[in-house]
C-alpha cells in the first residue's frame, strides 16, 4: 500500500494525541489528520488540525476534502466529567459516531476504518465468564452511561461495515486505560488517598496500560485485519491487591453506602466515578485479548501488575493533558479550511 | 512435638533439659522418630546421620520446594505477610491465588478434614499426575462444603498435589464475603467458557452436575442423585477429550440434614432454598456447625473420552446415554461405599 492517509477524531483526548504523535512520525504516514472542537494541547509538526465537530453533517466533507483513507475513532469519552456532563458525553459519544460513521459510508476513498470502543460493553455481573470473548452477548447485565453509549456507537460500527464490506472495520475493545500521563476515571480513582471498596466483595482487576493502548491502535491501523478485538494487559490482579500495591489504604462499604459516597465524591471533585461503573468495582471484568494477538500481533509490553507500578512510580504531577478552550464559531473556520482544501480541484467540477 | 509422644523418653528429656539444655541428633530414622543420639557434631548431626544428611538435603530442599503442602509455604512467615501486605503475590486470569490457597484456606480445613470428619479417601491417584480431567462428584449436605473437603484431599493426598478448580453457580459470586473466596480457591463459573478454558489449560476441573438439586434435597432422599443437569458435563468432556473421573462423596449429608425446606422463605431472601436442619435455625449462628459426619471418598476409575468421534459433543442421545452412565457409575460408588463406612458418626 502507499502512504496512507489517516485521519484521528478526538485529537486533543489522551488516545487520539498520543497516536498522533507515534504516527507523525512514521514513514509510510503520508498525511496526518486531527478532528476536534479543541485544539491539540501540543503542537505536533506533521499533523494536520482541523477544527470540526463530529455531530456535524460537516464532518463528511472533511473526510472528502482530506481524501483520507484511514479513519480512527477515539473520540468516545470514558466519563462525563471530561465534556460537562452525561447529556453531552451522550451526544458526543453516540450521535458523534452516528455521524461520523455516516460520513465515512459517504468516503469512497476509505479503506479501513478503526474504532475504539470498550469492554464496558460487557457490563459486569457475577454470571459473566471469567475471561470475556468477543463474541460474549452480555445477556444479563444492563448497560448504562459508558457501556450503553459504546454498545450503540458499535452498531452504528456495525451498520456501516455491512454496507461497506469493502471497507475493514476494527472495532477495538480496551479495558481502562491507567498510565503515567492518562486521565480516565480509573487513575481518578486509584490516585485517592483511601480507595473505597465495596464490603464482601473482591474484584479482579484488568487494565491496559497508555502505551500499549496506543500501540494497539497503530497496529490495527496497518495491519491487515478486520473485526472486534478486546484490548487489555496480561495477569489480573484483585482490587484489594492493586490497592496494597499502590500503597493505599481501603476502605470497604456497604454496596447500600457506595452509591452515595460516589456521589460525595463527585460533588467535592476529588473523583468522577460514574455510577454505571459501580460494578466493576464489585464484580470486575475480565477479557480474553486472544483474537487480537492472532489478528495484528497484539502483544502487551506492561501485565496489569505492571501498569499499576508504572502507575505509582512514574506518574507525573503535571500530567495533564487538557485540551484548550473551546471557541465558538468553528464552522466558519471549518470553511475556510474546505474552501482552501478544495481550492485546487474546484476547476475540474 | 514428636518428644510428647515418644513415652518412655519423656522422663529423661525432662532429666536433661533440667541438667542443662543438651542439643540432639536433628535426623529422623528410618522408624520415622528423632534420632536419640546426644553426640553431636557442629552440623547438628550425629555421626550415623552426618554423611547421610549432608548427601541427602540438597536435593530434598529442592523437591519440597516444587509442590509445597499447606503449611510448608516458601520462606518464613514474615515474608508471608510482607508480600501480602504489599500485594506482591501472583494470581491466574481466574483469580486463583495459590499462596493464599495453600498457606490460609487449605491449612483452616486441616482440622476439620482430619480431626473432624475423619475423611478416608480411595484410589485418588486415579487422577492423573499432568493434564487435563474432569471431576464429577455427587452433591450433597446443604451447604457445600464437599467441594472444600474434595479439594483439599486432592491438594494434600494426591502425589502431586494438584489442584481442583471448581466450577459454581453464579449465585456463589454473588455472595459477599464467599464470592471472593470461592474465586481465591480457584473456583470459576459454571458456564461454557470458563470450564473449556480450564480444560485448555490441563487444569482438573471439578463439577457437581447435580447442582442445587443435588445440595437442596431433604433428608429423606439421602445419597439417591438427583438428575444430572442437562448433559452439559459430558459435553465438555467430549469436546475437550478429557477423561472423566466419576467420584462419590460420602458423609457431607449427615453432616447437615436438611429436615424440611422453608420454600416461602427461600423466596424472598432469593436463595434455592432454605433448610431447616436439627441445629438450624434453633441454635442460631451455631448451626451453621456442620454435624461431625465421618466421610469416605472414592475415586473411580477414569473414563475415556477419546474414543468418541470429533462430533460426539453434537449428538444429545449419546450424551445423555453416557450421562447416565456416569449417573450409574457414581450411585453404585455411593451404595458401596455406604456400607464400607459403616456407622454415620462413630
Amino acid at each position: 500500500m502507499a502512504k496512507r492517509r489517516i485521519a484521528i477524531t478526538g485529537v486533543s483526548r489522551f488516545l487520539g494525541l498520543r497516536l498522533a504523535q507515534a504516527l507523525a512520525g512514521a514513514d509510510d504516514v503520508g498525511t496526518l489528520i486531527g478532528v476536534d472542537l479543541d485544539e491539540p494541547p501540543i503542537t505536533i509538526p506533521g499533523l494536520e488540525f482541523v477544527r470540526a465537530d463530529i455531530r456535524s453533517p460537516l464532518i463528511a466533507r472533511v473526510l472528502e476534502a482530506t481524501k483520507v483513507d484511514t479513519l480512527v475513532h477515539t473520540n468516545i469519552a470514558s466519563s462525563p466529567q471530561f465534556l460537562g456532563g452525561r447529556t453531552q458525553m451522550k451526544e458526543n459519544n453516540v450521535i458523534g459516531s452516528m455521524q461520523l460513521l455516516a460520513a465515512a459510508q459517504r468516503a469512497t476513498r476509505l479503506k479501513k476504518v478503526v474504532m475504539r470502543s470498550s469492554s464496558a460493553i460487557y457490563g459486569s455481573g457475577p454470571a459473566e465468564p471469567s475471561l470475556l470473548p468477543e463474541d460474549h452477548a452480555a445477556s444479563q447485565v444492563e448497560l448504562s452511561g459508558y457501556g450503553k453509549d459504546c454498545a450503540e456507537a458499535e452498531t452504528y460500527a456495525r451498520d456501516f461495515g455491512r454496507r461497506r464490506p469493502d471497507v475493514d472495520l476494527v472495532i477495538l475493545r480496551t479495558q481502562p486505560v491507567v498510565g503515567p500521563t492518562v486521565r480516565t476515571s480509573m487513575t481518578d480513582y486509584l490516585s485517592l488517598p483511601i480507595i473505597p471498596t465495596a464490603l464482601g466483595f473482591d474484584p479482579r482487576l484488568q487494565l491496559l496500560h497508555e502505551r500499549d493502548a496506543v500501540d494497539a491502535l497503530s497496529q490495527s491501523i496497518f495491519r491487515d485485519c478486520r473485526g472486534i478485538f478486546n484490548v487489555a494487559a496480561d495477569g489480573v490482579v484483585y482490587l484489594s491487591q492493586a490497592i496494597r500495591l499502590l500503597g493505599k489504604i481501603e476502605l470497604p462499604l456497604l454496596l447500600a453506602l457506595a452509591q452515595s459516597t460516589a456521589s460525595l465524591l463527585r460533588r467535592f471533585e476529588t473523583v468522577d466515578f460514574p455510577l454505571d461503573q459501580l460494578r466493576l468495582i464489585v464484580y470486575g471484568r475480565v477479557v480474553d485479548t486472544r483474537r487480537a494477538r492472532e489478528a495484528f500481533g497484539f502483544a502487551p509490553k506492561f501485565t496489569t501488575r505492571d501498569t499499576l507500578i508504572d502507575f505509582k512510580e512514574n506518574r507525573a504531577d503535571d500530567y495533564t493533558v487538557e485540551p484548550s478552550e473551546r471557541r465558538p464559531g468553528w464552522e466558519r473556520e471549518l470553511f475556510d479550511y474546505l474552501n482552501r482544501r478544495s481550492a485546487p480541484s474546484r476547476e475540474k467540477v | 512435638m514428636a518428644e510428647a509422644e515418644v513415652i518412655q523418653l519423656a522422663g529423661r528429656a525432662r532429666r536433661r533439659a533440667g541438667a542443662g539444655a543438651r542439643t540432639r541428633c536433628r535426623a529422623v530414622t528410618g522408624s520415622g522418630r528423632r534420632c536419640r543420639n546426644y553426640a553431636v557434631g557442629p552440623s547438628g548431626y550425629c555421626r550415623v546421620h552426618e554423611t547421610r544428611e549432608r548427601a541427602a538435603g540438597a536435593g530434598r530442599a529442592e523437591k519440597r520446594k516444587v509442590v509445597p503442602g499447606p503449611g510448608e509455604e516458601d520462606g518464613s512467615f514474615g515474608d508471608f505477610v510482607r508480600r501480602r501486605l504489599s500485594g506482591d503475590y501472583p494470581v491466574d486470569d481466574f483469580g486463583y491465588d495459590p499462596e493464599l490457597s495453600r498457606t490460609v484456606l487449605l491449612p483452616l480445613m486441616k482440622p476439620l478434614y482430619e480431626r473432624y470428619f475423619r475423611v478416608r479417601t480411595i484410589g485418588i491417584d486415579r487422577i492423573p499426575a499432568t493434564g487435563a480431567a474432569l471431576l464429577v462428584a455427587n452433591h450433597s449436605g446443604t451447604i457445600p462444603l464437599d467441594g472444600a473437603v474434595l479439594q483439599y484431599a486432592v491438594a494434600t493426598e494426591h502425589p502431586q498435589k494438584r489442584v481442583v478448580r471448581h466450577i459454581a453457580a453464579n449465585l456463589a459470586f454473588r455472595t459477599p464475603f464467599f464470592g471472593p473466596i470461592a474465586r481465591k480457591s480457584g473456583a470459576a463459573l459454571a458456564n461454557d467458557e470458563d470450564a473449556q478454558e480450564l480444560l485448555r489449560r490441563g487444569e482438573i476441573v471439578g463439577v457437581f452436575p447435580e447442582g442445587f438439586k443435588g445440595v437442596g434435597k431433604g433428608w429423606s432422599e439421602r445419597y439417591r442423585l438427583q438428575r444430572f443437569g442437562r448433559g452439559g458435563f459430558i459435553q465438555l468432556a467430549l469436546r475437550n477429550r478429557v477423561p472423566i473421573i466419576p467420584i462419590s462423596i460420602v458423609g457431607a449429608e449427615e453432616a447437615y440434614p436438611m429436615i424440611a425446606n422453608l420454600r416461602v422463605v427461600a423466596r424472598i431472601f432469593g436463595f434455592p432454598y432454605f433448610p431447616i436442619t436439627p441445629t438450624f435455625p434453633l441454635l442460631g449462628p451455631l448451626g451453621a456447625l456442620p454435624l461431625p459426619s465421618r466421610w469416605l471418598i472414592e475415586f473411580g476409575e477414569p473414563i475415556p473420552m477419546d474414543a468418541y468421534p470429533e462430533d460426539a459433543a453434537e449428538d444429545p442421545m449419546l450424551v445423555f446415554d453416557l450421562s447416565d452412565r456416569v449417573r450409574d457409575i457414581i450411585q453404585q460408588m455411593l451404595y458401596r461405599n455406604l456400607k464400607l463406612r459403616g456407622n454415620a458418626f462413630f
